[in-house]
C-alpha cells in the first residue's frame, strides 16, 4: 500500500517548485541554459504526458550532477498547456519568447504537434517529440525521436503474418488523425501483400470509448471464418482499458485472436489486471523487460529520483531520453545552443539508446530504432518475443501512400528540404 | 514456415499416439529425462517447439504437469549452469523446486534466473500436446480443456485418439465435446464425402461460430461437401441474424443500464433540485476510488474478504461521495440559488479541482480495481455471449433506481424533499428546515452518483477522467426523460442505450453517436421538457 500523505505533500511540493520555475523567468541567472518541458499535467493527457515532465526534469538533474553543458548548468522551465491544443501554440510561443528556453521538449498527440509546429518555424527554435506517430511530416525544427508508422506497425503485422500465419485482419482504432493515417498506410501494404479487402476490417470509435460489447461481439464474428485472425489496435488512451476488460470477459485469448497495440504500453497496463490478457502483443522500441545494461542502470537511477520502485518505464521516455542525449552531445559540438547551429550539428549525432544499442539523428529528423514485439505478461511487463535483427531508420513519407512515396526529406545543405520530389526533381513538390 | 509447424503438430500427436498406443503412462528414467527438460530453455522458439515434442514422445506422466508450467510462464532457467526449475517468485528470489522430482531446491536470486520465454503459437502447441496426453485423465475437466484443445486444432491424427476417448466416456457434455472435436478433425482430413456430410450434420448442431469457422473454407469445394456445406453455413447465418437482434436490445439495455447509472444521481440534484452541476462526473468518479482504496485495504488486511469488497465499497462510496455532496452545497452551492449561469461556472470549477486533488493524490495514471469472481467472466445464451459484470450492472442499476423511488415516494425525507422543490415558502413555514432538506437532497444524489462509481470501476478506467467521460451522456439522459421525473431518467437511458446499439453496427461507433445525438437536439426541438414533461406549478416557478 501506498503511502499517502508522504505522497500528497511531495506532489505538492513539485508542483509549487513548477510554479516557481515557470514564473521567475527574471531571476534566473545568465550562467544556466534554459529547456522547455511542454508536457499537459492537467485534462485528459495528463495521464500520459506527466511521466514524460518528471523524465525530463530526472534527465536534467543527471546532466546537472555530471556539470551541465558547456559549463552551464541547465534549467528546467515547466508549463502545463493543459491537453489544450491551441494552447500548446501559446504556451510554447511563450517558452521561446519570454523564457528564451534553448529547445523545448514536449507533446503528446499529434493535434498538438501540428498546433506547435508553425510557432517553432517562425522563431526558429527546437522541438524535440517523443512520441510514435503518423509521419507524413517533416520539419527542419522539429526532431521525431519516436517511431514512424515503419518502425512499429509494419514490422508489427509482418510478424503476426510470418509467426502466428495471420489471414485477416482487424483495423481497430480511435477516430482521429494517428490511427486513420496508420491504418491507411496498414491497408495499403496488407493489399500489396496480397491481402484481400474482404479480410480486412477497419472499425473507428470516439475518444474514451467505454462501450464495447458491439464491437468485440463483431471482431469474435469476423474470426470465425476458419481463417487466423488478429486485430491490430490503434485504440488511444483511455479506451484501452474497456477494451481489453470487454475481450477478457468475452472469452477471446490471445491464442484464438491476437491484439497487437501501439499505443499501449506499460503504463496503460498499468490499470489493468493482465491475467487474462497474457500473450496480446504490443510493438514498441523499447520495454521496461528489456535485458540491457543500460536499461537496467536507468531504471535504477529512475527509481531512485523518484523515490518509487513501483514507476514504470516506457517507450516515450525512451525517446525523451534519446532526444535529450542528442541535444546535448548536438549542443556541445556545435559550442552554443544558437537553433542553426545545433539544428546543423544534430544530424548523424549517435547517442546509445536503452536496448543496448546506440539511436542516430538521420537528415530527415527521425532516429534509428529497433522495433521489438513483447507479449503482455501476468505482471504488467512485457515479454520481448521478436526483435529486428537491425536497426530500422523512421520513413517519414510512407512509400505505401501514393500521396508521398516518391518524397523524401533531407534537411542537410544544400538540399535542406522536408518533402523533396525524387521524381519531379523539385522541393515541395506532392505526386500528382 | 507454415509446413515446419504442422509438422511440429504433427510429430506432437504421432508422440502422443504412440503414448497412447502403449496404454498405460510409462515412467522415464530421470536421467533419460532431464536433458529433455533442459532442452526447453532453447535459444528460440523452433528449440523448444522440438523440446516440446521430444518430451511428448517419452510419454512420462510428468510431462504434461511440466508442459503445463511452461505455458503459464512458471518454468526458468538459472543463467549460470542452464539448470531449469519450477519457480514462484518470493520477494527478491525464486522458490525452486525440480521439474521432476519435485523436490525443493535453493532459492534462486531473480537477476540469476531467466523466464524460459513462450510465445501463443507456443502456448496452442502445447495445449494441443496436453490435450492429447489428458484426453484419457480421470479429470473430468481436464478431459472437457483436452477436447476443446483439440476441437481449436483440428489435427486428423487425433481422430483414432478421439474415438478410443469417445468409446470410454461417461460424461455426455465431455462426449458431445469430442464427437464435435472429432467431426471437426473429419472435416479438415481427406475422409470419404459421406463421412464428411456426416460430420457437417455434427459440427452445425454445435456451437455456431465454430461451425461457421469451420465450415466457411468448405462452402467452395465442389460436390456434395460443399453443398451441405453451403446449406448448413445458411441455416446458420438465419439463426445468427435472429440472435444478432436479441443481441442488440441486450446491449443496449446493458449500456442503458449504465447511462442510468450515471444519471439517477443526476436526476436528482439536476432534476428534483434544478441545480446544473457539473461536477456530478466527480462525485461518480470519487466513487471509483472509494472502492480501489476499500480493495486496497482488503487486499493487505484481509485477502479472503476480496469478493465482497464492492459490498463493502457501496456504503463507503455512499458516504464519501455524499459527505462531499454535502460540504459542496453547504459551502458554495446554496449561495448560488436561482443564479444557474453561475451555479454552472461554480461547480465547473470544484469537478476541476477534485480531478485534480485526485490526480496529485492518486497519480495520473489509472488503478487498478478488480473484479470480484463472480463478475468476472461470461456465459453463453443461446448464440449470445453475456459477460457477468454487464448483467450485474443491470441487476444493479435498476436496484438503485427502485430504491431511490422508495425513498422519494415513500419516506419523511423523500416527502420534504418533494415538498421543498415543490413550494419552498410553504414548505418553509410548515416547519421544514428547507436548508438542511437542500444538502441532504444534494448529499442522496451525490452519493448515488458515488455508489454508481462502484459499479462503472468494474467496466471502466479508474483514472481521474472516469467522470468527464459521463457528464454528457447523464445530461442527455436526464433531459431527454424530463426534467424532475425519475421514470423519464429509466425510459430515456434505456432508449438511449438501444437506440445507441442498433445504429452502431451499420452506422459504426462515430456516427452513431451524432446521429443519436442529432435525433435528441430534434426532439427536444419539439419536445422542450423531454419525454415524460411534469405539469404544474413547479415548473413555472
Amino acid at each position: 500500500m501506498f503511502n499517502l500523505p508522504a505522497r500528497f505533500i511531495g506532489t505538492l511540493a513539485a508542483a509549487a517548485m513548477g510554479a516557481s520555475l515557470a514564473m521567475s523567468p527574471a531571476s534566473a541567472a545568465d550562467d544556466t541554459i534554459k529547456v522547455g518541458i511542454l508536457h499537459s499535467l492537467s485534462g485528459t493527457m495528463a495521464i500520459s504526458e506527466t511521466t514524460l515532465k518528471d523524465t525530463m526534469l530526472f534527465l536534467i538533474d543527471e546532466q546537472n550532477k555530471k556539470g551541465g553543458v558547456l559549463g552551464k548548468k541547465l534549467e528546467a522551465v515547466v508549463v502545463d498547456p493543459a491537453s489544450d491544443w491551441p494552447l500548446f501554440a501559446e504556451k510554447a510561443r511563450q517558452l521561446i519568447e519570454q523564457d528564451k528556453v534553448a529547445a523545448v521538449f514536449g507533446c503528446w498527440t499529434s493535434s498538438s504537434r501540428k498546433s506547435v509546429l508553425p510557432v517553432f518555424e517562425e522563431l526558429n527554435s527546437m522541438l524535440f517529440y517523443p512520441v510514435q506517430y503518423e509521419g507524413e511530416e517533416s520539419s527542419r525544427n522539429v526532431f521525431y525521436t519516436g517511431a514512424a508508422p515503419n518502425q512499429q506497425a509494419i514490422p508489427a503485422v509482418d510478424y503476426l503474418a510470418k509467426e502466428e500465419g495471420v489471414e485477416r485482419w482487424v483495423l481497430a482504432g480511435t477516430d482521429y488523425v494517428y490511427p486513420q493515417t496508420t491504418n491507411k498506410i496498414l491497408k495499403a501494404y496488407l493489399n500489396a501483400k496480397g491481402v484481400k479487402d474482404e479480410d480486412i476490417m477497419i472499425n473507428y470509435t470516439p475518444f474514451g470509448q467505454s462501450d464495447w460489447q458491439t464491437i468485440v461481439s463483431d471482431i469474435k464474428k469476423f474470426g470465425s471464418t476458419g481463417k487466423k485472425t488478429a486485430v491490430v489496435s490503434t485504440i488511444n488512451g483511455d479506451a484501452n482499458v474497456p477494451f481489453y476488460k470487454e475481450l477478457a470477459n468475452q472469452g477471446i485469448k490471445a491464442e484464438d485472436i491476437p491484439v497487437v497495440a501501439f499505443s499501449v504500453g506499460e503504463e496503460e497496463l498499468a490499470g489493468l489486471d493482465t491475467k487474462p490478457l497474457v500473450g496480446h502483443l504490443a510493438a514498441w522500441n523499447y520495454f521496461q523487460s528489456v535485458d540491457a545494461d543500460a536499461n537496467a542502470e536507468f531504471i535504477k537511477e529512475w527509481h531512485a529520483y523518484t523515490k518509487n520502485d513501483k514507476r514504470v518505464t516506457n517507450d516515450p521516455m525512451e525517446a525523451t531520453y534519446i532526444g535529450f542525449n542528442m541535444w546535448v552531445k548536438a549542443v556541445e559540438a556545435a559550442g552554443t545552443t544558437d537553433s542553426n547551429a545545433v539544428i546543423d550539428s544534430i544530424v548523424g549525432t549517435s547517442v546509445p539508446n536503452l536496448s543496448g544499442g546506440y539511436a542516430t539523428m538521420m537528415p530527415n529528423h527521425h532516429i534509428t530504432k529497433p522495433v521489438l514485439i513483447g507479449e503482455v505478461q501476468d505482471d504488467g511487463q512485457f515479454d520481448i518475443v521478436y526483435q529486428t535483427p537491425g536497426l530500422v531508420v523512421g520513413d517519414e513519407w510512407s512509400d505505401y501512400l501514393p500521396g508521398s512515396k516518391d518524397l523524401i526529406s533531407d534537411w542537410r545543405k544544400p538540399m535542406s528540404c522536408g518533402n523533396f520530389n525524387i521524381v519531379s526533381g523539385k522541393c515541395g513538390g506532392v505526386t500528382n | 514456415m507454415r509446413l515446419n509447424r504442422l509438422l511440429s503438430v504433427f510429430i506432437l500427436m504421432l508422440g502422443v499416439c504412440c503414448h497412447i498406443a502403449q496404454s498405460n503412462a510409462q515412467t522415464v528414467d530421470d536421467a533419460k529425462l532431464r536433458p529433455l527438460v533442459q532442452a526447453l530453455a532453447g535459444d528460440n522458439f523452433e528449440d523448444t517447439t522440438k523440446a516440446i515434442s521430444d518430451l511428448v514422445k517419452t510419454g512420462d506422466p510428468r510431462v504434461s504437469k511440466i508442459l503445463d508450467a511452461l505455458s503459464a510462464g512458471d518454468l526458468y532457467v538459472a543463467k549460470a549452469d542452464k539448470t531449469v526449475f519450477f519457480g514462484k517468485r518470493d520477494g527478491s528470489d525464486y522458490a525452486a523446486t525440480d521439474p521432476l522430482t519435485g523436490t525443493k531446491l535453493d532459492p534462486v536470486s531473480r537477476s540469476a534466473a531467466e523466464k524460459i520465454k513462450v510465445n501463443n503459437r507456443l502456448r496452442r502447441d502445447i495445449a494441443a500436446a496436453i490435450g492429447g496426453l489428458t484426453l484419457m485423465s480421470d479429470n473430468i475437466t481436464e478431459r472437457r480443456s483436452a477436447a476443446e484443445a483439440i476441437l481449436k486444432t483440428r489435427d486428423p491424427e487425433s481422430i483414432p485418439l478421439l474415438d478410443q476417448a469417445i468409446a470410454v466416456e461417461k460424461d455426455t457434455g465431455v462426449k458431445a465435446l469430442m464427437q464435435q472435436a472429432k467431426a471437426a478433425a473429419v472435416l479438415s482430413s481427406d475422409a470419404a464425402d459421406d463421412v464428411k456430410i456426416a460430420a457437417i450434420t455434427e459440427v452445425s448442431a454445435g456451437n455456431s461460430r465454430d461451425a461457421l469457422s469451420l465450415l466457411t473454407p468448405l462452402e467452395n469445394v465442389q460436390g456434395p461437401v460443399g453443398e451441405a456445406a453451403k446449406a448448413a453455413i445458411d441455416s446458420i447465418n438465419t439463426k445468427l441474424a435472429f440472435w444478432n437482434a436479441i443481441q442488440n436490445v441486450v446491449y443496449g439495455l446493458s449500456l442503458g443500464s449504465v447511462l442510468l447509472l450515471a444519471a439517477i444521481g443526476l436526476a436528482i440534484t439536476f432534476g428534483v433540485m434544478g441545480v446544473i452541476n457539473m461536477a456530478h462526473g466527480e462525485m461518480v468518479m470519487i466513487g471509483a476510488y472509494t472502492t480501489f482504496v476499500v480493495q486496497q485495504i482488503i487486499r493487505t488486511s484481509a485477502p479472503g474478504m476480496f469478493d465482497y469488497s464492492l459490498l463493502i465499497a457501496l456504503p463507503a462510496a455512499f458516504l464519501v461521495s455524499g459527505g462531499i455532496g454535502v460540504v459542496i452545497e453547504r459551502g458554495i452551492i446554496r449561495f448560488l440559488y436561482g443564479r444557474p449561469l453561475e451555479t454552472l461556472l461554480a461547480t465547473w470549477g470544484i469537478s476541476l479541482v477534485l480531478q485534480q486533488a485526485i490526480r496529485s493524490w492518486f497519480g495520473a495514471s489509472n488503478v487498478q480495481v478488480g473484479n470480484p469472481s463472480w463478475m468476472a467472466g461470461s456465459f453463453d445464451l443461446g448464440l449470445l455471449t453475456l459477460t457477468w459484470s454487464r448483467l450485474w450492472i443491470i441487476v444493479f442499476s435498476l436496484s438503485v433506481f427502485a430504491i431511490v423511488q422508495l425513498v422519494l415516494k415513500k419516506t419523511m425525507l423523500g416527502l420534504r424533499m418533494r415538498a421543498v422543490t415543490q413550494n419552498r415558502r410553504m414548505a418553509s413555514s410548515m416547519g421544514i428546515r428547507t436548508p438542511w432538506v437542500d444538502a441532504l437532497t444534494f448529499g442522496l444524489g451525490s452519493g448515488i452518483a458515488g455508489i454508481a462509481g462502484v459499479a462503472l470501476s468494474q467496466i471502466d478506467n479508474v483514472s481521474p477522467n472516469l467522470g468527464q467521460g459521463y457528464i454528457i451522456d447523464s445530461f442527455m439522459v436526464v433531459v431527454f426523460g424530463g426534467v424532475g421525473n425519475l421514470w423519464g431518467t429509466l425510459v430515456g437511458a434505456m432508449s438511449l442505450g438501444i437506440a445507441n446499439k442498433f445504429l452502431e453496427p451499420f452506422a459504426g461507433a462515430v456516427l452513431g453517436k451524432i446521429v443519436v445525438l442529432v435525433l435528441i437536439i430534434m426532439f427536444i426541438q419539439k419536445r422542450p421538457r423531454g419525454l415524460f414533461a411534469l405539469k404544474g406549478r413547479a415548473i413555472e416557478a
